[in-house]
């Protein structure tokens, strides 16, 4: 009954983003502003109907409700209660499911803080964001209802995927799709703009908050899901060119240049239209990374099922959204001039150099990810496209964006040149590259270029971010959250580069067969395999193995990997032994058993791995921590209105 | 300079560079690329000598052997209409077994053998990657088709 009830919630819900939409959108084009207060009701609305629908679901994956087809195939009386409730985004149904939820919250968040906006403004930027749950909402219903009964009901059901049992994974789609749907709020806010045909720049300053939370819970998401892989599927690697990581990858990227063009939109009216295609290129990539993910077109981990309706579906859908933006976007975005010059070497010109070089990156990413989809529709064969491409690509616009950056955070605005940052700047340039040195050198003994670098860039991040906020402390002068934010930001992306650097050239891997007693060297460390014993878990059993590794005679540390089955489903599943510390991770998964009284085992020495996850968050900190900054602290509507007026000015 | 000239010195590094990095990311492309075959298309010798590839089908039931106490094993990947001998000396994925789907990164040696270097089982049961259930399907039914030829 509860999940009659949820079903029909979410069809309520349907209709309510309808309304939301509708009213949201012609209120203010037929100039009837009561019609803006229906849109508002119409989200309040959607917030009590989506809220029932998710209640219901979560009912029945507590109280094990096998005769809800979507719980049955997901869940299972043995399973835990944080996984049963972990499985509600478990597969495709439920987290579509979240999906909306998420973007619920989000329109919710917009709603509540819409009273610095004009109204109409805030008016079409909800019945925008309505469309979209609209579209979503209608998918789920035709598509992949969750509340599909199964008659007569399982006795028990298939159990979770083993590979999602787990902590990260629980929290990984929450927190990624947050940032991903997040993405449409700038969306909205870009049509909203290009609807109305405002030509000021204050639609900058009201996007750009938005735009930073959304890119930190994509940077986190991303991260816990790299976090994930490392540790659960088995075999140590971080970050795997999977077509489902870059369909997260390529809003991150894009939505990255977007927060750095809305600083020079907002600070200096330039980039206007290049800034609102942004938001809509970021959102269009997320919507595009669902389709990717849900349609099963492409191979993955994630690709729940491969359903053909859906696929065409999510196509229709992501073409009238993507096409009804860019036509919007095409007749309007003419009436968007700047005026201002800058020099050659200015914080404008070097913001334009990173989105440039972003916006290549991002480019490399979706060209990799879908040549093999357009080879095959092409009929040129089945081809896959993985790291040995996506790597040195990469690299390719990377290397340069990250030199620039500890140039262009000290470039001045408009006339351009560094000032007084000249010679700190040339200082640290050149004590990055002894340290880089040092490092690759000193520490590692490794003679790889790249690894110097990366090691190298790595430090000049660290260290030229670290310029600003120095001085000003020294001359006593403020510190603004935006200045703060920001320098953290950039010292989390130095950190996220020694991470990578280090991991990718001085990692020390080997599949080995030992029996127990026996021993073999790793980077330094002696690796012993001491025999195992049989285990019992809650929904498994398995067999658990002592690997203790040592370090010029003393012990260092005591791995355990192990080998689980996981009865209700059958699965084989590898739990990786690790020991982490700072400056470096060891790494033991058990194979398999290879006969002779021998295990098969893939031993690892990862030297700063740890950075790579650290410097994620840091960096999605510091974007959070420019939140705080007085610009946000808005005035008045009024205020932003006059800014309007006198930037008005259009010069070709 | 004048900002018109600025302007266009900006457009030019912008042009050239993207030009660079699209002519980089190409040449990637191409060297990296990997190919799918099937034992039946690896029969018919569309393979070219010492091309890296990636190789798909199902272990043959029974033809697992291994080396015991070593990481070495020898397998065989069929569609039902060809086989092909794999070697392989790492350790295998969990969802490996005889029956299953599976495919394999590597090259064929001078005897005719895919000496693996990287095998992928994907992580469900029931998953079987699209271009392997294509190339049993097709090898089912002629296999059954032989079959059932054979009754008259």
């Amino acid at each position: 009954m509860l999940v009659e009830l949820g079903h029909f919630s979410l069809v309520l819900a349907m209709l309510m983003s309808a309304a939301q939409a509708w009213f949201g959108l012609a209120g203010p084009a037929l100039r009837q502003p009561q019609w803006s207060a229906v849109a508002y009701s119409a989200v309040a609305g959607q917030l009590l109907f989506v809220g029932l629908a998710a209640a219901a679901l979560l009912h029945a994956f507590i109280g094990n409700d096998f005769s809800v087809l979507y719980v049955a195939s997901n869940s299972n009386s043995a399973l835990p209660t944080f996984y049963r409730i972990a499985a509600f985004w478990g597969a495709h149904e439920g987290s579509l499911l979240l999906w909306i939820c998420v973007l619920c919250l989000w329109t919710v968040a917009v709603a509540l803080r819409s009273h610095h906006l004009p109204r109409p403004f805030a008016s079409r930027v909800l019945g925008v964001l309505g469309l979209v749950s609209f579209g979503f909402m209608l998918f789920t219903l035709a598509t992949s209802n969750p509340f599909r009964r199964l008659l007569p009901a399982a006795l028990d059901g298939r159990d979770l995927n083993p590979l999602l049992q787990d902590f990260a994974l629980a929290v990984h789609p929450p927190i990624l799709y947050a940032g991903y749907v997040g993405l449409s709020v700038g969306f909205a806010f870009a049509c909203a703009t290009l609807i109305e045909g405002r030509t000021g720049q204050d639609w900058a300053r009201w996007m750009r908050p938005w735009t930073i939370i959304s890119w930190a819970f994509l940077g986190c998401g991303i991260a816990l899901g790299s976090w994930w892989a490392y540790y659960e599927l088995g075999w140590g690697g971080y970050w795997f060119w999977d077509p489902v990581e870059n369909a997260s990858f390529m809003p991150w990227l894009m939505a990255t240049a977007l927060i750095h063009s809305l600083a020079v939109t907002d600070k200096r009216g330039l980039f206007k239209s290049w800034t609102l295609l942004l938001a809509i290129g970021a959102f269009s990539l997320s919507l595009l990374g669902t389709f990717l993910v849900r349609s099963g077109v492409l191979v993955s981990v994630h690709s729940f099922a491969a359903d053909p309706a859906r696929g065409v579906f999510i196509l229709t859908f992501l073409v009238i959204m993507i096409g009804g933006a860019l036509s919007l976007y095409a007749w309007r975005a003419p009436r968007l001039v700047s005026s201002a010059g800058f020099a050659l070497v200015s914080r404008e010109s070097m913001l334009l150099f990173n989105n440039i070089l972003l916006v290549v990156a991002t480019a490399v990413v979706f060209g990799g990810t879908l040549a093999p989809l357009i080879a095959e529709t092409l009929g040129l064969g089945t081809l896959s496209v993985g790291p040995p491409y996506f790597s040195p690509s990469f690299m390719v616009p990377v290397l340069p964006l990250l030199a620039l950056l500890g140039v262009g955070m000290h470039a001045r605005w408009r006339r351009g040149g560094l000032g007084d940052a000249r010679r700190p700047v040339l200082t640290i340039a050149a004590l990055a590259v002894i340290l880089g040195l040092a490092i690759c050198l000193g520490a590692y003994a490794s003679r790889s270029v790249l690894a110097w670098v990366g090691a190298t860039l790595g430090c000049w991040l660290i260290l030229s971010s670290l310029i600003d906020p120095v001085d000003r402390m020294r001359r006593k002068l403020s510190l603004p959250a935006a200045i703060v934010g920001m320098s953290m930001a950039h010292i989390g992306l130095g950190v996220f580069v020694l991470g990578v650097t280090l991991v990718e050239t001085a990692t020390v891997e080997r599949d080995v067969a030992l029996r127990a007693g026996q021993g073999v060297q790793l980077a330094g460390y002696t690796f012993t395999y001491e025999g195992g014993e049989n285990i019992a878990g809650p929904n498994y059993n398995g067999y658990r193995g002592h690997v203790v590794v040592t370090r010029n005679g003393s012990t260092v540390a005591q791995l355990t990997p192990e080998k689980r089955n996981y009865w209700v489903q059958g699965s084989v599943m590898t739990e990786a032994g690790i020991s982490a510390s700072w400056t470096r991770d060891l790494f033991a998964a058990l194979g398999e058993d290879v006969g002779a009284g021998a295990w098969s085992l893939r031993l690892q020495y990862r030297p700063l791995i740890r950075f790579i996850w650290f410097g994620a968050l840091i960096m999605a900190i510091g974007g959070i921590v420019t939140l705080f900054d007085r610009r946000y602290a808005y005035a008045s509507v009024a205020s932003a209105e006059t800014a309007d007026a006198t930037t008005q000015r259009a010069t070709p | 300079m004048t900002p018109r000239q600025r302007r266009m010195t900006l457009v030019a590094v912008i042009v050239a560079g993207v030009a660079l990095a699209g002519t980089l990311a190409l040449r990637a492309f191409r060297d990296n690329v990997m190919f799918y075959f099937d034992p039946t298309k690896v029969a018919a010798g569309e393979v070219q000598a010492g091309q890296r590839f990636r190789l798909g089908g199902m272990v043959e039931k029974g033809s697992l052997m291994r080396t015991p106490g070593t990481l070495e094993v020898n397998f065989i990947v069929t569609d039902f209409k060809h086989r092909v001998p794999v070697r392989y000396a790492n350790v295998l994925p969990d969802l490996f077994k005889e029956g299953a789907g599976m495919v394999a990164h590597g090259r064929l040696d001078a005897s005719g053998t895919f000496v693996a270097d990287e095998v992928l089982a994907k992580h469900d049961e029931n998953y079987m990657p699209p271009e392997v259930a294509r190339s049993l399907a097709a090898g089912k039914d002629a296999a059954d088709s032989k079959a059932a030829g054979g009754s008259y």
